[in-house]
């Protein structure tokens, strides 16, 4: 009896190791950054490069850095959400316009609204290396103390955004308060 | 007329090899540093086409991390530095060859755990029916029996 369970445990062992790994998105690398403090960048924004915006502007906040650019696919399919997620007030979004040129981005936020309390211009991509972005969509959570709490790659989904970011939102704004 | 037209054929063809010329990567201007940005991004991932390195990458994406593994080359980092810069980012899924730490202590070892679960298993078994086989001589009668088998022209059980 035993001599026929072994293999069929083995067996079953093999099959779980695959099915994980087939439920796998590869695409998904897990960031090294989480719960590392976010890199500090000042870049000017897109909307007028006069004024510059840094990371640094955002301490004592918990806010959203959403990585996007115009010729990315994805971010089209995730702008009506992030529309009506700004809508909500629950957290302010910053855009991160990865590698537009800027004319293009402004005539997409033009076209199709704009979710963003501004976008940071990173034309050479510099920044977005430094946070490890490889992918566009992609969508930060810092914290008051600027920490990385959050990091979702690719599109964000109403399931993402109810069940990860906003309980993490009202966990972070609480503790912020007591403190 | 088709003689002016021999003619073009023959400038177009003439002119053809410049207009590919533009399409080459622009090189750095410092080989000892293309050497060694090319023997770095061997070793690592482009990340959005996952099977490619980097060397190879025509992605957006791998063309940026080069100018940066470039600049920094030139700015006098090492190549640990360089590497180390790297996977703080983007984690130890950019290298190829990831480094040796608890979390990939399975994917190093694991090949040659199982080798040897493997081996032992083999042995245990040879061992086990060398045990069960064991060679007895046969018996008059079973040699009896034998022979006549053998002798039997067809070569089958007559019986």
């Amino acid at each position: 009896m035993l001599k026929y369970l072994i293999p069929l445990a083995l067996f079953l062992v093999l099959v779980v190791f695959l099915a994980i790994g087939l439920g796998r998105d590869p695409h998904e690398v897990p960031s090294p950054l989480i719960n590392k403090s976010a890199p500090a960048f000042r870049l000017a924004q897109l909307k007028d490069p006069s004024k510059t915006f840094s990371s640094e502007d955002m301490r004592g906040k918990v806010w959203i850095l959403n990585v996007w650019a115009s010729w990315c696919v994805s971010c089209r399919d995730e702008h009506p959400l992030l529309i009506e997620y700004a809508r909500t007030g629950a957290v302010p979004i910053y855009g991160l316009n990865w590698k537009d040129k800027p004319e293009d981005a402004l005539g997409w936020l033009a076209e199709l609204g704009d979710p963003y309390v501004l976008s940071a211009a990173d034309l050479d991509g510099r920044i977005a290396i430094d946070y490890g972005v490889y992918g566009a969509p992609e969508t930060y959570l810092i914290d008051q103390s600027g920490t990385i709490r959050f990091k979702q790659i690719g599109p964000l989904t109403p399931d993402v955004w109810s069940n990860k970011i906003l309980p993490l939102v009202q966990e972070l704004n609480r503790q912020g308060t007591s403190r | 007329m088709i003689r002016s037209l021999l003619i073009s054929v023959l400038l177009l063809g003439a002119v053809a090899p410049f207009a590919f010329a533009k399409e080459a990567q622009p090189a750095g201007d410092d080989p000892a540093v293309e050497q060694r940005l090319h023997k770095l991004s061997q070793e690592l991932r482009c990340l959005v086409c996952q099977n490619e390195t980097l060397a190879d990458s025509r992605a957006d994406l791998a063309e940026d991390l080069r100018r940066e593994i470039r600049e920094q080359i030139k700015a006098g980092k090492s190549d640990k530095e360089i590497i180390e810069f790297l996977t703080a980012r983007y984690g130890q899924f950019i290298l190829y060859r990831p480094q040796v730490t608890p979390t990939t202590y399975l994917l190093w070892f694991g090949p040659f755990v199982l080798l040897l679960g493997g081996l032992f298993l083999l042995f245990t078994y040879i061992k086990q029916r060398r045990d069960s086989v064991s060679e007895k001589p046969l018996s008059v009668e079973e040699r009896r029996r034998a022979e006549e088998l053998l002798a039997s022209p067809s070569g089958k059980e007559t019986t």
